[in-house]
């Protein structure tokens, strides 16, 4: 009988995920509820150009669940395994480092993907209508998924699993408010604006909108800003990862 | 070839020498206790041995293989069991055993597994509801699922009851009769008294007794002779006749100690009855191996 340690891990992490239901609550709930319930009730502010809600939220929704799922989820999930020493006792198996990272990237492509699929589903019953590059598109989920998960390990790398949580659900909250993915940016005062242009949210929501739902204007500045935390953030994790 | 061999093993924490000059070897089918207080240098020394620790001097090989250097042969081969934890809390005994199975090329049949350890009506239970004697038996057999050569493990009994911990300590013996070698590391003096080959004890990141259970009591331990009396008893004028000196213990407990020899019960027993004092009770032979520990390792101050 031939091993697989990547097989294995990558289905006991995908069964852990989809078990997680506190953690289901904010990677599809948070995000499904949004869409549904701002589409339907009409109080949140649209950018220029665009007329009906649903046409701004899907993309908007969509990076609100690769960010839960990328770094909450993930990030609150690999913080209790490392306080509880799952890391280290995984460590001593023949499953390597890379393997294990793997494992963890693949669960968090599946969650994805169910969950793209899903509010898109759901937004095309709401009568959103998809126009613009579909491999941008695909391109910007996955440097979203890839700044989320860095920032997530960051913290699971660093934090007990108690500052953990606080801290991945804490800058959830920011990111949510400051990320342009239920509210344009250019509701927010001026100079928070700016900072919310060069902080991977924004980013994140600004290119699935560009490549998706409608006029955007440039996309060139949330293009670098999205590839230098993809680059970036998952770096930072490797070196500052502590395994126990 | 030794499974482990450990030569002038030296580890440092910036300033500090958490070990210092320890050798150690385990053949196949032999069960090794390490001994010694919290902060002896035992938990570092099997860390290094396990590749978890970089060290400052010496040798280290475990089926002659280095455990940072060859570390990716050297993990199918090992089975390791931590103190606490390391186990997934919201998955029960049957998945991590099936995930845990999943890495080695022949892994134990899990069926065969859960029967051994006596997992069987808790498989479905998740981790964080186990007892504690539980997760060490579910601890022990994910460390036994690969059919390891070598077993590390870090206190394998600690809070399990007693039936549970004679079931872990037969589970143990049983793989040291298939020829796995076997280094664990306890507080629990009698559970290294039954079950080792070997016990080194580590102080001050130094070994200060390695040998068998027997070796140890024959060579460190030494005669004592307690003794119960009801009375008041003139403990300087005993001594004084007997030639030892003489110990309070408790209320009405005195100890000889510094190898007495046994024929010095004989006037203990006349002396007291000429003084009107009633002996209650008399007990004399070698020290054990806790009483060794303890002194070895400066504890019996404390």
């Amino acid at each position: 009988m031939a091993a697989h340690p990547y097989q294995a891990q990558a289905k006991a992490e995908i069964r852990l995920s989809m078990t997680q239901y506190e953690s289901l609550l904010v990677t599809f709930g948070i995000p499904l509820i949004f869409l549904v319930a701002f589409s339907l009730i009409k109080v949140l502010p649209l950018p220029l150009g665009i007329t009906k809600s649903v046409q701004f939220l899907v993309p908007g929704t969509i990076a609100l669940a690769v960010m839960a799922t990328g770094m909450v989820s993930l990030g609150i999930a690999t913080g209790v395994e490392r306080s509880y020493g799952v890391l280290k006792r995984l460590g001593t198996t023949p499953l390597s480092r890379g393997a294990l990272l793997l494992a963890k990237i693949t669960a968090v492509g599946v969650i994805e993907i169910v969950q793209v699929l899903l509010l898109a589903g759901v937004g095309l019953a709401l009568g959103w209508k998809p126009t613009g590059n579909a491999a941008y598109f695909i391109l910007a989920i996955v440097l979203s998924s890839a700044a989320f998960a860095g920032i997530g390990l960051i913290m699971a790398g660093r934090l007990k699993s108690e500052a953990v949580i606080g801290a991945a659900n804490g800058v959830f909250l920011i990111l949510l408010v400051l990320g342009g993915m239920i509210f344009p940016v250019t509701s927010l005062p001026g100079v928070i604006a700016d900072v919310a242009k060069v902080l991977p949210a924004y980013a994140s929501a600004h290119l699935l909108f560009a490549n998706s739902s409608g006029p955007s204007g440039s996309t060139t500045q949330s293009w670098i800003v999205l590839f230098a935390w993809a680059i970036l953030a998952p770096l930072a994790a490797t070196k500052l990862f502590s395994f126990e | 070839m030794a499974s482990i061999e450990v030569q002038d093993l030296w580890i440092r924490y910036g300033s500090k020498e958490a070990v210092r000059g320890v050798d150690l070897t385990v053949e196949a089918g032999q069960i090794v206790a390490v001994l010694g207080r919290n902060g002896a240098g035992k938990t570092s020394s099997i860390e290094a041995i396990e590749g978890y620790r970089r060290v400052a001097k010496g040798v280290i090989r475990v089926l002659g293989l280095d455990p940072i250097g060859d570390r990716k042969k050297l993990l199918p081969q090992i089975g390791v069991m931590l103190q606490v934890g390391g186990i997934y809390p919201r998955m029960n005994p049957l998945q991590a055993l099936e995930l845990y199975s999943g890495f080695y090329e022949s892994p134990v049949p899990i069926a065969e597994l859960i029967e051994n350890t006596d997992l069987k009506s808790c498989q479905g239970t998740p981790y964080r509801f186990l007892s504690g004697g539980e997760k060490q038996r579910l601890a022990l057999a994910l460390a036994l699922v690969g059919q390891p050569k070598v077993l590390f493990l870090d206190e394998p009994t600690a809070g399990v009851d007693p039936a549970g911990k004679q079931q872990i300590r037969n589970s143990i013996i049983e793989m040291a009769s298939k020829g796995v070698a076997v280094l664990l590391t306890t507080h629990e003096l009698t559970e290294a008294e039954r079950i080792c080959d070997q016990i080194v004890v580590i102080d001050n990141g130094r070994i200060v007794a390695n040998g068998s259970p027997e070796q140890l009591r024959q060579t460190l331990g030494h005669s004592t002779i307690t003794f119960r009396v009801v009375g008041e008893l003139d403990r300087a004028n005993l001594s004084q006749k007997l030639g030892v000196d003489i110990e309070v213990v408790g209320e009405g407990l005195y100890r000889i100690g510094n190898g007495a020899p046994p024929s010095i019960i004989g006037s203990l027993s006349e002396l007291l009855n000429q003084s009107g004092v009633e002996l209650l009770e008399l007990n004399a032979g070698k020290s054990s191996l806790e009483e060794i520990f303890l002194e070895i390792t400066g504890e019996a101050d404390s």
